[in-house]
């Protein structure tokens, strides 16, 4: 889960990390009454999980809490790479000195994590390491031997930082790493780091990714989903802790496996090409899928309006295709008339003469079958195709 | 002679009393898997009988260890407990743990992993991996064992149900050994050890590589391959029209801008002399052509 501005801000104060005062508002009456409190300049930032929207308008500076007002009206509602903002952060404005780059992230290729660190911040990463990259500090963390002091103070010199900010630079670099492990995050970055005019340093913008694996350890994390923005779809979906992920096409995927899904959506692609159709989701039942799963599945599919026709692939391994069919006819009897889009079922694998003949037996005027994958996805196009 | 497991391999089942741990384990014995006993912690001195075999259940991995011989062990402890299961197997210096679990915490991964690393005994597979199977010899994990039998292929993915939908694709010529090495953004053995051994291995003419959006692992992979295979390499990659920014089911499986998109994939691994098929079918074709000469 990608966490917005405010809410990395508030974890990191929470982690004792310096941030300046921050609030949030979802309406201008409360941008302007939060920069009342703060007094003085304020920016109104656009809180969307996208890069890039200083440069789209969405973050400003406003001279008092009147001015918020009106600043936080224009930002309100903006689009922002097909983002809407529903939410402003007021932040209080600090004279900045410098500006610096610290991050810790998950290192998959190296199994481990990484800290990077640069004196040059404020700016994309990438581009600092393309650039400068004598001044990127990039330091490989054993997670059972994590992040000492004087390896604090060796990452931070590396990083070009000057002498006089090295000390208190380390010691935040020391509290991201705690706040980090803490809340079993991929993510921690703050950027930029900046020293203020007043000598003080402050983690000024922050970009947090929470591993949703971890929840069960912290049922903190439930208040910090977005709601308000998440499709409807696919919220129902995860209410009923189906893996959905909805897609602009017209053919509804289900399947089980996650890579045998994602292979599922490319044949549907290719074979759609042909009708100009595309895959309307991606939809993975899992492993052991029982028939209430399945009928869950089919249940979204078949209420997205932009499905016009719907493949289910199924290779059984641990789910067994009796199961699947059973499923199927549940779901469609759940349904009843609601049910209008054609279904192609392609079955392989555990148990598969049996859910071969159940779905036979049913000859639901909605079902057919076929043998092949291919075969299945190209039925499936062309049913879609208007 | 097959990588990693053979019919020689002596398993326990952590988690065996769990009912996934049950389960499985049923059908691992059905398949003629050598399954010695199982560790749950405060069950040491049970015993189950699971298919008609009596097994006993163990309070640690090196007691199991002490008592049976084992040389392996498969991991179908809950997410919540798991990283305690395997920590205690690398303690026990086990040569194998296959992770079957889903959703462990990758922070609970990187500790074990690091820690096998440090002690430099303990090979992992997984975590999220539907384990291996050397078809004829042994079955580890959860890969059904009908779908075909031994044969002169390797095949190495990080996705369960393709790797049923290949072997299936190809049960005509049968595989030496099939690994699915999760989709986890971390995992105990990748491509590259898979390749690697698959190369090493006399009994393996030719190589399946199955991988998916997100990382780096493939282009990895076929910079190994350039460097070190000589066996045919045939390829495949899910996910060529995933949208960007999208987590694809697999938390590994997200392309972050231009990075990890299938089609890079690809380019990397043809670039190494692999043959990538834009289908599963078209990939069971091109191996087909191989084999065929």
């Amino acid at each position: 889960m990608d966490l917005f501005e405010y809410q990395a801000r508030d974890l990191f104060e929470a982690h004792n990390i310096p941030v300046l005062a921050g609030a949030v508002a979802t309406t201008a009456d409360d941008a302007e009454r939060a920069a009342a409190t703060m007094g003085g300049k304020v920016v109104v930032k656009a809180q969307v999980k996208v890069g890039g929207r200083g440069k789209a308008g969405g973050v400003k500076l406003a001279v008092d809490a009147a001015d918020a007002r009106v600043k936080a009206e224009a930002i309100l509602g903006m689009d922002i790479k097909g983002h809407t903002v529903h939410k402003v952060m007021i932040a209080q404005a600090a004279p900045i000195a410098e500006e610096y780059y610290m991050a810790i992230l998950l290192d998959r290729a190296n199994r481990n994590f990484l800290v990077m660190a640069s004196v040059a911040g404020g700016m994309e990463i990438e581009e600092v390491a393309h650039t400068q990259p004598e001044k990127l500090a990039r330091v490989g963390i054993d997670p059972n031997v994590g992040i000492s002091h004087e390896k604090a103070l060796e990452i931070v010199k590396a990083g070009q930082f000057p002498e006089g900010v090295q000390s208190e630079v380390a010691d935040v670099l020391l509290k991201l790493w705690a706040a980090f492990v803490a809340e079993d995050a991929t993510l921690m970055e703050i950027n930029p780091l900046v020293k203020t005019e007043d000598g003080r340093i402050i983690a000024l913008d922050g970009k947090v990714t929470l591993d949703d694996n971890a929840e069960f350890r912290h049922p903190s994390h439930e208040a910090l989903v977005d709601h308000a923005s998440a499709n409807p779809l696919e919220a129902a979906a995860k209410e009923k802790n189906l893996n959905y992920v909805k897609l602009d096409g017209e053919v509804g995927i289900i399947g089980n496996g996650a890579g045998l899904v994602m292979s599922t959506l490319d044949v549907v692609a290719y074979a759609g090409e042909k009708y100009g159709v595309k895959p309307a989701n991606f939809l993975d039942i899992g492993g052991g899928a029982s028939a209430e799963v399945m009928a869950n599945g089919l249940s979204i599919i078949l209420g997205d309006p932009d499905v016009r026709s719907v493949f289910v692939n199924v290779f059984g391994g641990i789910t067994a295709c009796d199961a699947v069919a059973n499923g199927i006819v549940q779901a469609l009897e759940i349904l009843g008339d609601k049910a209008t889009k054609p279904i192609v079922v392609r079955l392989d694998g555990n148990n598969v003469l049996e859910g071969r003949r159940i779905l036979n037996e049913a000859a639901h005027p909605l079902v057919q079958q076929l043998d092949t994958m291919d075969g299945a996805a190209a039925k499936a196009a062309e049913l879609a195709a208007k | 002679m097959a990588i990693f497991i053979n019919k020689d391999t002596k398993v326990i089942v952590q988690g065996m009393t769990g009912s996934e741990g049950t389960k499985h384990t049923g059908r691992m014995l059905k398949y003629g898997t050598n399954i010695v006993g199982g560790v749950t912690p405060g069950k040491g001195g049970q015993s189950v009988e699971i298919e008609g075999k009596t097994l006993p259940v163990f309070n640690s991995v090196a007691e199991a260890i002490a008592a049976t011989g084992a040389n392996a062990s498969v991991v179908f402890v809950p997410p919540k407990f798991a990283k305690g299961a395997v920590m205690d197997a690398i303690d026990a210096a086990l040569p194998l743990v296959v992770v079957i679990t889903e959703g462990i915490p990758v922070h609970d991964t990187a500790v074990f992993y690091a820690h096998a690393v440090a002690k430099g005994r303990t090979r992992i597979v997984g975590p999220n991996c539907p384990g291996l199977i050397s078809p004829g010899l042994s079955n580890i994990g959860i890969i059904p064992g009908d779908i075909t039998g031994p044969g002169r292929i390797g095949l190495v993915s990080k996705s369960g149900t393709l790797t049923y939908q290949m072997m299936y694709e190809l049960r005509d010529f049968g595989f030496s050994t099939a690994v699915g090495i999760g989709g986890d953004p971390i995992i105990g053995t990748t491509h590259i050890d898979c390749l690697k051994a698959f190369q090493d291995d006399p009994d393996t003419d030719a190589i399946v590589m199955i991988g998916e959006i997100g990382g780096d692992a493939e282009e990895r992979a076929a910079a190994f391959i350039a460097s070190y295979v000589t066996k045919p390499v045939v390829g495949y990659v899910a996910g060529f029209t995933a949208p960007e920014g999208k987590t694809m089911g697999h938390a590994g499986a997200i392309v972050s801008g231009s990075s990890g998109t299938a089609e890079a994939k690809k380019v990397a691994l043809e670039a190494a002399g692999v043959k990538v098929g834009k289908t599963p079918s078209e990939t069971a074709a091109l191996m087909r052509a191989i084999l065929n000469g």
